[in-house]
């Protein structure tokens, strides 16, 4: 039970411990030989019995039960040509009985509770399920919140076909016994969710059933703040209120209409072009069936989508596609011009793109780029705005909510209304504080521009910190995200952030803007679907310890990560995937402090990958330098043509790094701000 | 040595947990038999009687000891009916003449003391001019209970103004038990419940919870939000409102807990808060005022938790102030008694057969101990020594003259003027009378609860009310009348008869949907008739239940009071629970015996002892 200390074991009596002890031995060795030798006589399943009756947690105790119960059943099926129903009856009473003999010892015992579904499971006989659910009243006045139970009560009611209108009541009268059950409020979402669903009779209007729940939680959260059961339950709710059910796009690259001017080092340089979709939620199924392109040149087939995500999984919120060889089209005084429909989510979306070549040609020298250090410190330049030409992310957005977000806004307004009250009469309460700053946030992702709440929830996140220090890291982290949602919420708040990049010389699609998120305590990336055409991008001093995200912004060239708090190479896996990326700023993070990169154990890990000897590794081995210490960066390296690196300030960082670095990027022109020889 | 009257001994019973007295059978009605000899002693079939009459044995029984099971409805009244009319010489003789104490009456308090003295080893007799036990504190059958209040041998002024509706009494008029006490109860938690377990008594009565607590607000009623589950399911509250009172509920528990606890400092470390001992000490009401809580929480919080009788908004003039300190004590005590009892549903129980049994369970706890009994014997004088003036003794009803050091007195007894006690037991009590109204339905107040407390805060009747009235149903599930019935009490504190009663009056409108009004009403009615065209109110009055008898009533209040020898017990007092006549008669019972304890812990232990004795030989 929860909050309750576990008491300490009382002190046996040493000899009764030892006798203890050796019977269990005793029984164990007895199981075993039973066990392996396979024999199921009565006098061996009892055997079992005595010793899952003092430890039910002998799993192979179970299994045994199990092989000896289908061994059993085999023979009297086999003897007897009408099967005895007694006989199957009895055996399977039998095991119920030492079931409940182990529950009774431990009720939370997994093998126990197993065991009891898998016997009901085989269905051979109809069960009793009215002694089923006594059992699990009695069980459940024990301890409401015991999981097992309510576990073993989903199972039950499917196995009896129980409506799911019944359960909801159970769930409603065992919250009005005792609120403070996360369990009941747990089955009440699962179970309201299934019927929603459904449409079952009575729930056809999600919206009235959502709003009666709302009016039942939040008794539950005025009566007792400081309880969490109902706050996780609300949690849910909001959830329901603001996340749409189905998948849809929420943005692309190149987005829709636009005309991208491309300039001929760029179109040189680059025979792949992306193609970017952002979803709201994780979908699979991007893939030649389902996406159409309409255009005189180019075909479907020249696309390839693949998933980017952290963990190779096969959903994912981004995909991206690139078209090969595009320079051929582009080459067409008209332009290239794609139209594409995807309909791997309900909806079908449509997106139109013209691509042309620049007439303005960049001034820059020729060759490729980079034989010039890239400088940061970008100037700000006043006229920013009319080369924000891509940045449109609003456009999905308004209109979703033009469809239906009327009773969406109306519930959280009130919602934010309530609590803002209670807020203030329990100042230091951080459930209300943090569900207030979801409850804006929420509000804030249906109702596009205007009105945002920004300033106010990063105040409240402030407070949290303060408030809440065991948990500042999450705060830090949400906190974060909104500050992104605000700087890119709209054009007019990412100008302060762009600025015009002239001393590049580098080849680039759009005109060279940079965008700088530097010095913002950023812990966190978020809102990339927004800055899907971003090729400059500045994150210095912030404290980052991920890059999550940054996967998405395939267009990349130049980035910038210095003075964050990156801890290995492990974490820098997103920007594998970023092909264009040339420049990399990665002084003064704290890469190779730690010697053990845990982070490792998190992402894919690089013994899965199939990776063969190149001749770099072969020379680096002449070199004298153990790959095996090295393994994330050669891998990192390897996959990326970078021009530019600075690495000082790092402890990984010294002469030997440095060499190992030239040997696997041998494009590379500038280390640490030096020319390579 | 006294003269010890053979007693046959109850066996030992106590093998369930003690602290399990509330009866379960109506609640897991369907649950096995042996489920329930965890919470109830298997007393109920065991004999249990003394002959103490040496000359004329008459068998003397506890009737209702004998055969509850089969007639629970068997009272005292009914068997000893039979028996009132004895002849003077048909007296019993009692044999010895002199005694350490001598008790007349036997309501709670005079039992109470019987029980302590008989504990620590007095000598006592124990008589009562009634055939029945319990005095002032007896549950009396319909019938009974009327004349018994109306009697013009009752000694004058005890009870006024009886008025009875003109309905003929509701049939069977004997199987209505009414409480000369009600309404009251007890707290789980109630220093009368762990007397009740401490001495033993807790063996010879059993307790049903009562189901829910409602307060009268805005013409409505609604249920009193008294825990955090019931704050959490209460329909009338605002959000707001719930978690202030939820808020003011946790810093209660916190200050109650740390009190216990023991810690002395101002504010506890680990996060407890103390309520700071200068607001201890200011009204309750400015208290709450003070933690910024809204008028109707105000209200529910003083009159239906921490139970004040009298209006405490209006500031000096207020007749008798809770001071923050009392209010925390009567909260603490209302929430340490929910969950006391598993199977106590709330924080007030009521004892099966109504309060009378609670006087007649100390009673057998003191015969237990020796003490001897003899009803239907008054006490017609009090003997003096000639010389000193000071008491020797009593002349009873039989012409015997029995002699003792100590008597103890009902409160109805007129003693002469020389002997009357000087000093009285200060009491918290300013009024001197209480209005008290029995009402008999058929319908619950509330569907689903079949004993329910109910409070009308002041003002909530009529603008000038300045008492709290409080009501409590009881039903055929606590035996106090057949099922089907329900058994209604209200009381209010007054000075002014006719005021008290016209709170009851009016309290008894606002419940229920009568027939015919008593009489007294009457004046009520024809106000109403003057209204009713405008106001029909017949569509609510359909939902209430129907009144079929009631009567209303005016008790005084009288103070116990002693000097050395003769003390004089208290009346039943205007207050929900025992707690002031408990500590009442502690005080009277120090005064009497200084230095022994009241009822010490394990007299009920020593009970059981004795038993083990008595078997064999003396």
């Amino acid at each position: 039970m929860h909050g309750r200390p576990r008491k300490a074991t009382k002190q046996e009596d040493p000899a009764a411990a030892a006798a203890k002890s050796a019977r269990l031995r005793e029984l164990q060795s007895q199981l075993l030989h039973f066990h392996h030798n396979r024999i199921y006589t009565k006098e061996a399943v009892s055997v079992s019995s005595k010793l899952l009756e003092i430890n039910p947690e002998i799993y192979t105790g179970w299994n045994y039960r199990k092989l000896a119960f289908q061994h059993n059943l085999k023979e009297v099926s086999d003897t007897d040509t009408d099967t005895d129903t007694e006989t199957i009856k009895s055996a399977i009473e039998d095991e119920l009985r030492m079931v409940e003999v182990a529950l009774r010892r431990n009720p939370k015992s997994y093998g126990a509770w197993y065991h009891r579904k898998w016997i009901l499971g085989q269905k051979l006989v109809l069960a009793n399920f009215d002694h089923e659910f006594r059992l699990l009243d009695m069980l459940l006045k024990a301890d409401a919140r015991n999981f097992h139970g309510w576990n073993y009560r989903r199972f039950i009611a499917r196995l009896k076909d129980v409506s799911e209108e019944e359960e909801l009541k159970f769930t409603m009268d065992m919250i009005n016994t005792n609120f403070s059950n996360y369990s009941a409020w747990h089955n009440r979402s699962m179970l309201l969710s299934k019927l929603l669903r459904k449409k079952a009779k009575g729930f056809h209007e999600e919206e009235s059933i959502l709003s009666d729940e709302f009016e039942l939680v939040r008794q539950a959260l005025f009566t007792d703040p400081s309880d969490q059961s109902g706050w996780f339950y609300h949690l849910w709710l909001l959830d329901q209120t603001s996340t749409p059910h189905k998948p849809h796009l929420v943005s692309s690259w190149p987005s829709d209409k636009l005309n991208i001017e491309i300039s001929a080092q760029f179109k040189e340089k680059c025979e792949r072009f992306p193609i970017i979709f952002c979803f709201n939620q994780q979908v699979d199924g991007v893939n030649l069936a389902t996406v159409t392109i309409n255009s005189k040149l180019v075909s479907s087939e020249h696309i390839t989508w693949k998933p980017l995500s952290a963990n190779n999984s096969r959903k994912s919120k981004i995909w991206v596609g690139f078209l090969e060889n595009f320079n051929k089209y582009c080459d067409n005084s008209e332009g290239l011009s794609v139209e594409i429909s995807v309909h791997c989510c309900e909806s079908i979306v449509h997106s139109e793109f013209v691509m042309k070549l620049s007439h303005m040609d960049h001034q820059g020298k020729n060759g490729d780029g980079f034989e010039e250090l890239f400088l940061w410190d970008c100037p700000k330049s006043q006229e920013i705005n009319p080369y924000l030409v891509s940045y449109d992310p609003w456009r999905l957005r308004v209109e979703r909510v033009e469809e239906d977000a009327k009773w969406h806004l109306d519930t959280l307004s009130a919602e934010i209304a309530l609590f803002k009250e209670m807020s203030e009469c329990d100042e230091d309460s951080k459930f209300v504080k943090l569900t207030l700053t979801r409850l804006l946030g929420a509000h804030n992702s249906i109702k596009s521009g205007g009105s945002a709440y920004f300033e106010e929830i990063l105040k409240l996140y402030d407070d949290l910190i303060k408030l809440d220090a065991p948990h500042y890291r999450y705060y830090r982290d949400e906190r974060s995200l909104v500050l992104l949602d605000q700087m890119t919420s709209s054009k007019d708040s990412l100008v302060e952030y762009c600025s015009r990049c002239e001393n590049s010389s580098f080849s680039c699609i759009n005109p060279q803007l940079c965008i700088n998120f530097s010095g913002l305590n950023l812990t966190r990336i978020g809102f990339v679907e927004r800055l899907l055409w971003v090729q400059i991008l500045d994150l210095s001093h912030n404290n980052l310890t991920s890059l999550l995200g940054l996967e998405a912004l395939q267009l990349l060239v130049c980035l910038n990560l210095s003075h964050n708090q990156i801890m290995s190479f492990t974490a820098l896996e997103p920007i594998k995937s970023l092909q264009s990326l040339k420049v990399l700023d990665l002084s003064f993070n704290e890469i190779g402090s730690h010697p053990v990169d845990t982070t490792r154990y998190l992402c894919s890990s690089p013994l899965s990958h199939s990776c063969n000897v190149t001749e770099t590794m072969e020379e680096l081995a002449r070199e004298n330098i153990k790959i095996g210490d090295f393994w994330e960066a050669i891998l990192l390296f390897e996959s990326l043509q970078l021009a530019q690196l600075d690495m000082q300030g790092n402890p990984v960082t010294n002469e030997r790094f440095r060499v190992l670095v030239e040997k696997v990027i041998p494009c590379l022109k500038w280390l640490d701000g030096k020319p390579v020889r | 040595m006294h003269h010890r009257p053979s007693v046959k001994q109850p066996q030992p019973c106590d093998q369930g947990s003690k602290e399990q007295i509330i009866g379960t059978e109506n609640r897991n009605r369907d649950s096995d038999v042996n489920s329930q000899n965890l919470f109830l002693p298997p007393f109920r079939s065991v004999s249990f009687h003394f002959s103490a009459f040496s000359k004329k044995k008459i068998p003397f029984q506890w009737e209702r000891g004998f055969n509850r099971q089969k007639s629970p409805l068997l009272s005292p009244p009914v068997l000893l009916a039979a028996m009132a009319e004895i002849p003077t010489s048909d007296y019993p003789t009692i044999d010895p003449t002199s005694f350490d104490l001598i008790v007349s009456g036997t309501g709670l308090s005079a039992s109470l003391l019987a029980a302590a003295a008989s504990v620590a080893g007095k000598s006592v007799l124990h008589l009562d001019s009634n055939p029945f036990y319990g005095s002032h504190f007896s549950s009396l059958p319909l019938p009974s209970f009327l004349s018994y209040i109306s009697s013009p041998s009752s000694p004058p002024n005890l009870y006024s103004d009886v008025e009875a509706s003109s309905q003929s009494l509701p049939e069977p008029s004997r199987s209505f038990l009414v409480d000369l006490v009600g309404p009251r109860l007890l707290y789980c938690s109630d220093e009368t419940v762990d007397l009740l377990l401490r001495s033993g008594a807790s063996h010879h009565v059993e307790f049903k919870s009562v189901d829910s607590s409602l307060v009268y607000w805005d013409g409505k009623l609604c249920s009193v939000p008294d825990s955090r589950q019931a704050i959490f399911k209460d329909k009338s509250l605002g959000l707001t409102e719930k978690s202030q009172m939820m808020k003011f509920f946790k810093l209660v528990q916190s200050h109650i807990s740390l009190t216990r606890s023991g810690t002395t400092t101002e504010s506890g470390e680990e996060g407890g808060v103390m309520i700071p001992e200068e607001d201890l000490e200011m009204p309750f009401v400015e208290f709450l005022k003070k933690q910024r809580l809204p008028p109707k929480i105000r209200a529910l919080v003083l009159y239906a938790i921490a139970m004040a009788d009298y209006e405490q908004d209006n500031g000096d003039s207020c007749k008798m102030v809770v001071s923050t300190r009392e209010g925390i004590e009567t909260i603490s005590l209302y929430t340490s008694s929910i969950g006391r009892f598993v199977n106590a549903v709330g924080a007030f129980i009521y004892p099966m057969y109504g309060h009378g049994e609670l006087p007649q369970a100390f009673c057998r706890c003191a015969a237990v101990k020796g003490a001897l009994y003899v009803l239907r014997m008054p006490v017609i004088d009090i003997l003096t020594d000639k010389e000193s003036n000071k008491y020797i003794g009593v002349r009873l009803a039989s012409g015997q003259e029995i002699f003792s050091s100590k008597l103890v007195l009902d409160p109805s007894y007129q003693i002469p003027a020389s002997l009357s006690p000087r000093e009285t037991v200060v009491s918290s009590n300013l009024s001197s009378y209480v209005a008290k109204g029995v009402c008999i339905t058929d319908r619950s107040l509330e569907p689903n609860s079949a004993n329910i407390l109910l409070v009308f805060p002041p003002k909530s009747l009529h603008q000038e009310q300045s008492t709290a009235v409080r009501a409590l149903q009881i039903s055929g599930n606590v035996a106090v009348c057949p099922s089907g019935f329900f058994i209604v009490h209200l009381s209010t504190p007054c000075e002014d008869a006719a005021l008290g009663k016209e709170y009851i009056n009016s309290a008894m409108k606002a419940l229920f949907n009568s027939r015919e009004l008593p009489a007294e009403s009457v004046q009520a009615q024809t106000k109403e008739e003057g209204e009713s065209v405008e106001a029909p109110t017949q569509e609510e009055g359909e939902t209430k239940p129907t009144l079929l008898w009631c009567c209303a009533f005016v008790q005084e209040l009288r103070e116990a009071s002693y000097d050395g020898a003769v003390s004089i017990c208290p009346m039943p007092d205007a207050n929900l629970d025992f707690r002031n006549i408990l500590s009442t008669t502690r005080k009277l019972f120090q005064n009497m015996y200084p230095g022994e304890e009241f009822i010490p812990q394990n007299s009920a232990a020593d009970n059981i002892d004795d038993d083990a004795d008595e078997g064999s030989p003396e």
